[in-house]
């Protein structure tokens, strides 16, 4: 073996521990729930506990409440200036990559403090708190969802697809609706796919406007409360990244994208 | 992305000018557009102008620079800064360092291939992975009962919290806590940028008579180091505004700027209101100048090295 090889294989073991002891530690320990041997009680006790489901879809919710919002908004958005409005390109660029300077905790901040008092006051009912969460999902995933579908708008001829469809008659709506979505189902999916996974474990915004409402303050919570419980929901936690992160590479077909996501 | 694929379309007297029929009037273009800048305007931009303008003002409303002078002055949130950037720094080294390195172990390192595919995969999750179970995985692994702690006890018989004074809750515990998904996102940006490295200029070295330290010091490592250079900086900034880990990990208990925003929002600890939004202003400030490089760097080093 050269030496190079060697020193190979010394930095993938290093990485390789650090990676995985973490998870083997929290994996065996969540087997100790009980005194007399290892058990899965403390996962039985996750799944029976009735707020795991209802923190759980309703992060989910808010996630696909997200997604239709931001298809809503940024297909026809990036469908348009691709065709009319070039000369926005350089601004929306520029306004899509701000979620990456505003850290999450400071975007919140600030929804609050617009939002909160007079004269809007959204948050005081249910519904306006859940929608300004939606809101403050729509901007951190904007990154996201924006690049998606315009690498998707460039992957297909938007242009001749329109003109022939003009010339067949159709309208804006019916070009947006029959002829482009369609089109863009999978940068669309992969998108909302990254969507689902920035804010389905999300903590900073959902503490600060739902509470333990959401998924990810519901599992800090039990983290301060009960031990074998928060292992157990580690390691749920991974298996799900794992099927997320599976669903998007499948759905990319192999491109991987480096935008980190939220922490 | 180019409109290159386009321009058959397109009539070459007006070269970019789109022959899609014209709507009727202007107007009506800019409503197509206009649900999307308003929601950015309302969700990003006015929040962001509100923090702006708040920074600017003392408790009374009236124009001020003290709470941008504060930010320097005052221990609590220097001291919150300084953390801030130290661990973002110490994360940013050590994982853009082992991440090359594992990278290169697997790309040009003579790894068999599955290992790629394997680090690849689960480089993938645990970037994915959520920022809550991330701290309660390190909690069982460095905290005071955890196994790693249990495990060093036992083979050198040393503890690490009481001979070591190591704390999960200060600053070397979060940085080794980032490192889960710094490490994973140097690995997965820095592999293509690896691959990227194009076989003829080894070639071209080699027949020239350099070694293979010459050719890494005097080709490759130039060509990459505007890459890994960027990379680092988008660690710096990932872990730059992380709170969620933090705050699972330590309970809110160390100072770093994220936590203390996270403060001033449940009540106004810094007792001034402007002080906050100054705190708040001065940590887009850094991740602006931050990215700013970054992108910077990314399009200086994609010359080298295109698909």
């Amino acid at each position: 073996m050269k030496p190079n090889r060697i020193w190979s294989w010394i930095w993938i073991i290093i990485g390789g521990l650090y990676f995985i002891i973490p998870l083997i530690a929290t994996f065996l320990f969540s087997l100790q729930a009980k005194k007399s041997g290892p058990s899965l009680i403390a996962y039985q006790r996750v799944f029976n506990d009735p707020n795991f489901f209802k923190t759980f879809f309703f992060s989910l919710e808010m996630a696909i409440l997200t997604i239709l919002v931001s298809m809503l908004l940024v297909v026809p958005a990036a469908y348009w200036i691709r065709i009319k409005l070039p000369q926005l390109r350089v601004t929306t660029e520029f306004i899509t990559m701000m979620p990456f300077v505003i850290p999450a905790i400071v975007l919140v901040f600030g929804l609050i403090r617009v939002y909160s008092g007079p004269p809007f006051y959204v948050t005081n009912s249910q519904a306006g708190t859940n929608a300004l969460l939606i809101g403050a999902y729509f901007i951190i995933t904007l990154p996201y969802m924006y690049r998606s579908v315009d690498n998707g708008l460039a992957s297909i001829n938007v242009r001749a697809l329109t003109e022939a469809a003009q010339s067949l008659g159709a309208g804006w709506g019916r070009i947006l609706i029959r002829i482009i979505f369609p089109n863009l189902r999978t940068a669309i999916l992969s998108g909302a796919l990254l969507t689902v996974t920035a804010v389905i474990g999300e903590y900073a915004i959902a503490a600060f406007l739902v509470g333990i409402k959401a998924f990810g303050p519901y599992m800090n919570l039990l983290g301060g409360n009960r031990t074998y419980e928060s292992m157990a929901l580690a390691i749920i936690s991974f298996f799900l990244a794992w099927g997320l992160t599976g669903l998007i590479q499948f759905a990319s077909r192999g491109r991987t994208d480096s935008i980190p996501s939220v922490k | 992305m180019s409109n290159n694929t386009d321009t058959t379309l397109v009539d070459n007297n007006r070269k970019g000018v789109p022959l899609v029929r014209p709507s009727r009037s202007r107007w009506k273009d800019w409503i197509a557009v206009a649900p999307f800048f308003l929601a950015v305007l309302l969700l990003l931009i006015v929040p962001s102008l509100y923090l702006f303008f708040g920074s600017f003002q003392d408790p009374l409303g009236n124009f001020t620079l003290s709470n941008i002078r504060s930010l320097f002055s005052d221990p609590l949130i220097a001291q919150a800064y300084a953390n801030s950037i130290r661990i973002s720094i110490v994360t940013a080294l050590v994982a853009g360092v082992l991440g090359f390195l594992m990278a290169y172990a697997v790309t040009v390192g003579g790894l068999p291939r599955g290992v790629r595919s394997v680090l690849i995969t689960f480089s993938g999750v645990a970037s994915n992975y959520g920022a809550v179970p991330l701290a309660f995985l390190f909690i069982n692994t460095l905290g005071r009962t955890g196994m790693m702690t249990a495990f060093i006890s036992l083979i050198f018989s040393l503890n690490l919290y009481d001979d070591l004074s190591f704390n999960l809750y200060s600053f070397w515990g979060v940085s080794i806590t980032y490192l889960y998904f710094q490490l994973p996102l140097m690995i997965l940006i820095t592999i293509p940028v690896l691959e990227g490295l194009r076989k003829e200029w080894r070639e071209a070295c080699e027949s020239l008579g350099a070694s293979h330290f010459t050719y890494w010091l005097r080709v490759a490592f130039p060509i990459l180091l505007p890459s890994l250079l960027g990379t680092m900086l988008l660690l710096f900034g990932n872990s730059f505004g992380a709170y969620a880990t933090a705050y699972a990990l330590t309970g809110g208990l160390i100072n770093l700027a994220t936590i203390l925003i996270g403060q001033q929002i449940y009540g106004d600890v810094l007792h001034n209101v402007g002080l906050g939004y100054a705190l708040a202003v001065g940590m887009v400030v850094i991740m602006a100048v931050t990215m700013a490089i970054y992108y910077f760097l990314r399009r200086y080093s994609e010359r080298w090295l295109q698909k």
